[in-house]
């Protein structure tokens, strides 16, 4: 029974969830804030590995991490919409809702063709924010404080209470893309991965697996870019450029597409390596970054997500 | 018993490849039941067909139908929808995931009205996948990865595959090819054990004419995109033309 429970995906993530938000208690308010942004960019690669389940890799995901940003971030300004779970939730929504309306031109290619067209609709969004002035131009716009059911928190607590709910909501999203991951269409995304012909002969469309994919994903990266200006109190068209999407596609080949936390402790990874390299080697920190990279690739192909499989799957068998 | 009962028509079909011509005027009518196989010579136009009648090809010119149904133009995953299954001469499996996985994914497809939120190994699932794979002998290879396993093996996932949708009619693909001469016989021992279960139509493409013999009732015989011969097994192969241009063998002329 134990083994069983330990076993559960509600069980792993509410224990993982708990400690987490005990220990974010007792760790220090920078810490507290590197980690809320690793799991804003931690979203943005779970939406990639979804894709890649699907044999689809994004280039241009800052695309939907900018168009999160922004409504989070005009609701905020224009509507004086400030709770931070209806933001979050609004900006899954409303991006998911775009990805929704581009995902069947995307679907339609594969490999460096969807790769760079993905790329190519961040760039556009780039060169469309940075010109319009009413919402900043190049410098972005400052989010009003968020609230928290109503209750604006003291300075203090600010940075904890968005720590506590990103990792709820962040929760929560886990355990549902866990359950799709198992489900029939989640394995027959990986399906698609292998044989696409094969697929479609058995009677399903891998158009509509990748549609559904991308969907998820653009839900997931609006997510992450709403919480991620929230975090900030500031966005701009950098949330969009091609070097953001870029940092996106690290976490993912980092983590690879067989583990759900894998994708956070390489967006942790990613955000320490950019604190502390900013500290202490300015400047270095592509450097670090691309030695990383290399060695991922070479030694864990399959990424860290892989060690996660592994242990647990003898953990099964046990 | 159900014989008799129209299941695919092909109606003047025909398909050019520039200058080659790999369909001429192809007519037959398969019906429910039937265990028809297709022979011929490379080029003669057996999987140009088949690629037809799955829609992976479209004829220039004719129609096809499977239960009255024009289904000419519809795309290989409609036409399996509606009841047309093929398997390959490469297999066409999921290499990196264990036989289980292979046919866990071939139901799902199968299923409609998925749920997302729903762990596909559930144990109604997993009691069918036990029921196929004991049906196609296959048990002890159940949790192996499939780029492992040996040929035979290998086109008998990809049939089994095919067959998991339950469909009105079943096209293999050279069964045998690229299997050795000793298992062929026991690979089609298997097939034809699996697939006996239920009245399903069989048409395949083969080019072993012992197995032909041993495992069809009727035999269409293909030579440059024309159909030369169809009937009864015994008289097709003992056909002049077929003797002469598909199975070799030099046919005794009268003087």
């Amino acid at each position: 029974m134990p083994l069983k429970l330990l076993n559960n995906v509600i069980f792993q993530s509410i224990f993982l969830m708990s400690l987490l938000i005990v220990v974010g208690i007792f760790i220090p308010n920078w810490l507290v804030f590197v980690i809320t942004k690793a799991i804003a960019y931690g979203l943005v690669g779970l939406g990639i590995i979804t894709l890649m389940r699907g044999g689809l890799v994004s280039f241009g995901q800052g695309f939907v991490f900018g168009i999160g940003g922004y409504t989070a971030g005009l609701l905020g300004t224009q509507a004086g919409l400030t709770d931070a779970m209806l933001l979050l939730f609004i900006s899954f929504l409303f991006t998911g809702f775009i990805g929704l309306i581009i995902a069947p031109l995307l679907a339609r290619y594969r490999d460096i063709f969807f790769a760079m067209l993905s790329l190519a609709f961040s760039m556009v969004l780039y060169g469309i924010l940075i010109k319009i002035d009413a919402i900043g131009g190049s410098d972005g716009f400052v989010l009003p404080e968020s609230t928290y059911f109503g209750i604006s928190p003291s300075p203090e607590y600010a940075d904890y209470i968005l720590y506590v709910v990103s990792i709820l909501m962040t929760g929560v999203v886990s355990i549902l893309l866990r359950y799709y991951y198992n489900s029939t269409p989640g394995l027959i995304a990986l399906a698609v991965r292998e044989n696409e012909l094969r697929v479609e002969y058995l009677g399903s469309s891998a158009f509509n697996v990748t549609v559904l994919n991308f969907t998820i994903a653009a839900g997931l990266g609006g997510m992450g870019g709403a919480l991620n200006g929230i975090a900030l109190g500031h966005i701009d068209p950098e949330f969009t450029y091609w070097t953001t999407s870029g940092e996106f596609v690290f976490i993912s080949i980092l983590a690879g597409y067989l583990s759900v936390p894998a994708v956070f402790l390489a967006a942790l990874f990613l955000e320490l390596v950019r604190s502390f390299s900013g500290r202490y080697f300015p400047d270095t920190w592509q450097l670090i970054l691309g030695v990383f990279l290399i060695l991922s690739i070479i030694f864990i192909p399959s990424g860290i997500g892989s060690f996660f499989k592994q242990f647990f799957d003898k953990f099964k068998n046990k | 018993m159900s014989k008799n009962i129209n299941l695919l028509k092909a109606e003047g079909i025909n398909k050019c490849f520039g200058a080659v011509v790999a369909a001429k005027d192809i007519n037959m009518t398969i019906q429910k039941g039937e265990r028809v196989s297709l022979i011929g010579s490379n080029g003669a136009g057996k999987t140009t067909f088949m690629n037809m009648v799955t829609g992976y090809l479209k004829p220039d010119s004719g129609n096809i139908y499977l239960k009255n149904e024009n289904i000419t133009f519809l795309n290989p995953r409609t036409i399996t929808q509606k009841g047309i299954s093929r398997s390959f001469q490469i297999p066409q499996i999921f290499e990196p995931m264990s036989t289980w996985e292979n046919i866990l994914i071939a139901l799902g497809t199968s299923q409609k009205n998925h749920s997302y939120f729903k762990n596909a190994r559930s144990k109604e699932n997993a009691d069918y996948i036990n029921e196929i794979l004991s049906r196609f002998s296959l048990h002890e290879f159940a949790h192996r990865q499939v780029s492992e396993l040996p040929g035979g093996v290998r086109k008998l996932l990809d049939i089994a595959m095919a067959l998991v949708r339950k469909p009105d009619i079943l096209l293999l693909d050279e069964p045998t090819s690229g299997v050795g001469a000793e298992e062929k016989y026991p690979l089609m021992d298997n097939i034809a054990k699996a697939l006996s279960v239920e009245n399903l139509t069989v048409i395949f493409v083969e080019h072993d004419m012992d197995i032909v013999q041993n495992y069809s009732e009727r035999v269409i015989a293909f030579y440059q995109g024309e159909i030369i011969a169809d009937g009864k097994c015994d008289k097709v192969l003992k056909d002049e033309n077929v003797q002469e241009f598909v199975t070799g063998k030099t046919p005794k002329r009268a003087k």
